[in-house]
């Protein structure tokens, strides 16, 4: 509570726009915006958040609500394609040291690759189907690298093996329609590591995979974590795989974030009502049977027409609590609510901790 | 008065053990291989085992859930118990009437009876029909004429999962995912069915949309007592929604058990990594990761499905016997049914065979050793099995050769837990 008077209710933490950040991937406001025929789509509105070497972040949301494009505008990839031509992008995005919103696409090119990779959710769209897996693997390494193709090929081989591809040797010289799912996935993570990059973003990386296989891989970002080191920013609808996976969670509606904070925090005592819903939503294998699920009502909102104020104030079954004269319209921005942890709710303090012990988690 | 003697009713009926009434779906032997053809006189060289000899039924009024991995045959086995894929062989029987080689005419009384919810709600809407249109097909194709008229059917369904009846007149592209289900699950309730097949109903819908879709199958159950096969590959979910569940692997059910009894003491090994390998949603449980069974690489190509049990090149317990012998589905507690050789927590079927595989060395080391201990072979491990369900289990082995040694070890484990 003193903590909360010292930094001001309104504000997550102090933006101080322009500063080198002290950690290793700082975003800040970051808004991406794409004119389209309807109206201004509002992808991602106001976005920040800390991520140190070594750490996991896990962003989960509805499809829709800016997850994908987040990871894109770090990439430098929003700018890609038909839809990036005229894309509105503002904020500050920092990795290392270099702000890279600012920076040119061929700074941010080569960055790409080398300090930051990206894992796809489909591997089968992700690769190039005319050429071998191979010599994918060893495009993105000669990229970044002056080294012979022997060399090159030896990488791909050493990387395969690393991610548990069996007979390496064999694979590297076929395509990607010859890999099962899994193995595809495989070989997209080995194309990521090539460059041993210091940041990797992984797209819904488990979502198109069995479950044991999905236990595989989750498996093997964690080992691989350990051995390089690297930050890890992994995008889920699945709260089971942040559970798994991650350091922080951040959770994101309609382009903004509605809750931050240590994994345990999120899952012991979420404090944003979409949390709930999510988790409500949820069948929980590892909990005794539940008749019913409590889903949360509604459709994920338009992004074209984010609902005013809250935009999850038309799906939120506390909206019409009293909040003090606060109206439905005005914006909640992120506050702390406890060490690390933040959230955009209008919802006090005291009404917050009885609704969740009194009303949600005894229905979990 | 009146009510509370029809819900001693409906309560006797749900109560009443299943054996008593005839099930409402019976499949015996079911096998779809489909056919590989090459060259130019399109010889066939081989084919593709999808559904390789699977028995089940399923009960009125009850949830059969199905899962197993991608390409074990799940969808196809849903597609010919509703008869849109005509079996290789075998025998499907709903109510009484055999069905499996029926012809479209035929078919045609039976598909008021038996209607499909299919997985991805954009690729089953045609996006040129009206709401009203494709909703009221089934009355069209049926000659039925309902009361009140078409249109007043089709928008009591509508609301009945949850839309609104002015949407009669929108087409498909104006709905998002979630509302298109509920169109799909409209059509196929529009006339009532007695049965259902949902093939993944609610994996392409985001987990709050999911909860409610769940939540409305479950709702149409209750109101129009409907019985269900929900197909998924979920397990969070087809545990929530299955009274039964079926696991498959790569054509034919390893397990086939009640809900509680398969979640709470899986037995088949495949069963046991499945369940293992579920995210759960709790940070707290990441200190326990050592539960987690990894299995090696994928499943197996169906066109040439391992000699023997099909698990037996992922398995940690797999021994010679699992790489030459089948093991059939037996029932060895009751309301579980496991086709297995070295089940988990039971007796081993085939003591006398302790060799591991190789295959399998190589596979135990990628099971923590807490599971590896407790479905370790030896009998003392075992926890007690209940009371009667031990002279189930040692009829079951009888008709085999190995019963005798099966029994002995089935004793030991009883005195050593008896001690």
């Amino acid at each position: 509570m003193t903590d909360l008077s010292k930094t001001g209710a309104a504000v997550g933490e102090p933006v101080r726009a322009g500063e080198p950040p002290q950690a290793f991937l700082e975003v800040r406001d970051l808004k991406v915006h794409f004119p389209t025929d309807d109206g201004l789509v509002k992808s991602v509105d106001g976005l920040s958040f800390q991520l140190e070497k070594g750490k996991t972040l896990g962003i989960v949301g509805e499809s829709g609500s800016g997850k994908s494009v987040t990871s894109l505008a770090v990439m430098g990839l929003h700018r890609l394609g038909n839809r990036g031509k005229n894309v509105q992008m503002s904020g500050e995005i920092w990795l290392d040291g270099k702000e890279l919103v600012s920076a040119s696409p061929d700074e941010v090119r080569r960055m790409r690759g080398r300090q930051m990779a990206m894992i796809f959710q489909d591997p089968l769209s992700a690769m190039h189907p005319y050429y071998t897996v191979g010599n994918q693997i060893v495009e993105a390494y000669r990229v970044h690298n002056k080294v012979d193709k022997k060399t090159a090929r030896r990488r791909a081989v050493e990387l395969l093996d690393r991610v548990g591809i069996p007979e390496p040797d064999k694979r590297v010289d076929m395509y990607p329609h010859e890999f099962s799912g899994g193995m595809r996935q495989r070989a997209m993570i080995a194309m990521a590591l090539v460059n041993n990059p210091e940041l990797l973003i992984a797209d819904e990386p488990t979502t198109a995979l069995d479950v044991t296989v999905q236990a595989q891989i989750l498996d093997l970002i964690r080992d691989l974590q350990k051995e390089f080191g690297s930050a890890v920013v992994i995008i889920t609808h699945d709260l089971g795989v942040v559970a798994e996976i991650a350091d922080d969670i951040l959770v994101m509606y309609g382009g903004r974030c509605v809750e931050r904070g240590p994994v345990d925090k999120i899952f012991d005592e979420p404090s944003h009502p979409y949390t709930w819903g999510l988790l409500g939503s949820m069948p929980r294998i590892d909990r005794a049977q539940t008749d019913r699920l409590i889903p949360v009502k509604g459709q994920p909102p338009s992004l074209i027409n984010v609902p005013s104020g809250c935009a999850f104030n038309p799906r939120c079954p506390y909206a019409d609590v009293p909040k003090g004269g606060i109206t439905r319209t005005e914006r909640p921005e992120l506050r702390e609510v406890g060490s690390r942890h933040f959230t955009a709710c209008h919802l006090s303090q005291e009404d917050r901790t009885r609704i969740w012990t009194e009303e949600i988690a005894p229905k979990l | 008065m009146s009510e509370t003697e029809t819900g001693a009713a409906a309560a006797a009926v749900k109560a009443a053990p299943a054996d008593d009434e005839k099930p409402l779906l019976k499949v015996e032997g079911l096998v779809k291989h489909f056919p590989i053809k090459k060259g130019l006189l399109q010889r066939q060289v081989g084919a593709v085992k999808a559904v390789d000899g699977i028995d089940f039924e399923v009960r009125r009024g009850e949830t059969l859930g199905v899962v197993g991995e991608s390409g074990c045959g799940k969808s196809t086995m849903g597609r010919l118990i509703t008869r849109l894929l005509e079996p290789s062989g075998g025998k499907i029987e709903f109510d009484g009437t055999d069905i499996t080689h029926l012809n479209t005419g035929g078919m045609r009384p039976l598909r008021r009876d038996v209607q499909m919810i299919f997985q991805d709600p954009y690729g089953s809407l045609n996006p040129r029909h009206t709401i009203g249109s494709i909703v009221s097909a089934p009355f069209r194709l049926q000659g039925v004429e309902p009361e009140g008229g078409v249109k007043k059917e089709v928008q009591r369904l509508l609301e009945l999962v949850g839309l609104s009846p002015e949407h009669y007149n929108r087409y498909p592209h104006e709905f998002s995912g979630g509302q298109r289900q509920r169109i799909g699950i409209a059509r196929a309730l529009a006339l009532k069915p007695r049965m259902v097949v949902a093939d993944e109903p609610v994996s392409a819908l985001d987990v709050s949309i999911q909860a409610q879709v769940v939540n409305l199958m479950d709702d149409l159950q209750d109101e129009l007592g409907l019985t269900y096969v929900i197909i998924a590959h979920d397990l969070s979910v087809v545990r929530h929604v299955s009274d039964r569940i079926a696991v498959m692997y790569l054509g034919k059910i390893v397990e086939l058990a009640d809900r509680d009894s398969l979640y709470a003491s899986p037995m088949h090994p495949y069963t046991k990594a499945l369940l293992s390998a579920v995210p759960i949603p709790d940070p707290k449980r990441r200190t326990q990761k050592s539960e987690r069974i990894l299995l090696r690489g994928d499943v197996p190509s169906p066109i040439a499905p391992p000699s023997g049990c099909r698990f037996h090149t992922r398995c940690w317990k797999a021994t010679e016997v699992c790489r030459t012998t089948e093991p059939p589905l037996i029932e060895l507690r009751p309301g579980q049914r496991v086709a297995c050789h070295h089940p988990e927590d039971f007796a081993d079927q085939q003591p006398q065979d302790t060799v591991l595989l190789s295959a399998a060395k190589e596979a135990a080391e990628l099971v923590a050793d807490e599971v590896l201990a407790e479905s370790a072979p030896e009998p003392a491990s075992e926890p007690e099995p209940e009371p009667e369900t031990a002279p189930d289990s040692e009829s079951e082995p009888e008709s085999e050769p190995e019963s005798a040694p099966a029994k002995d070890s089935q004793r030991a484990a009883e005195e050593s837990t008896e001690k």
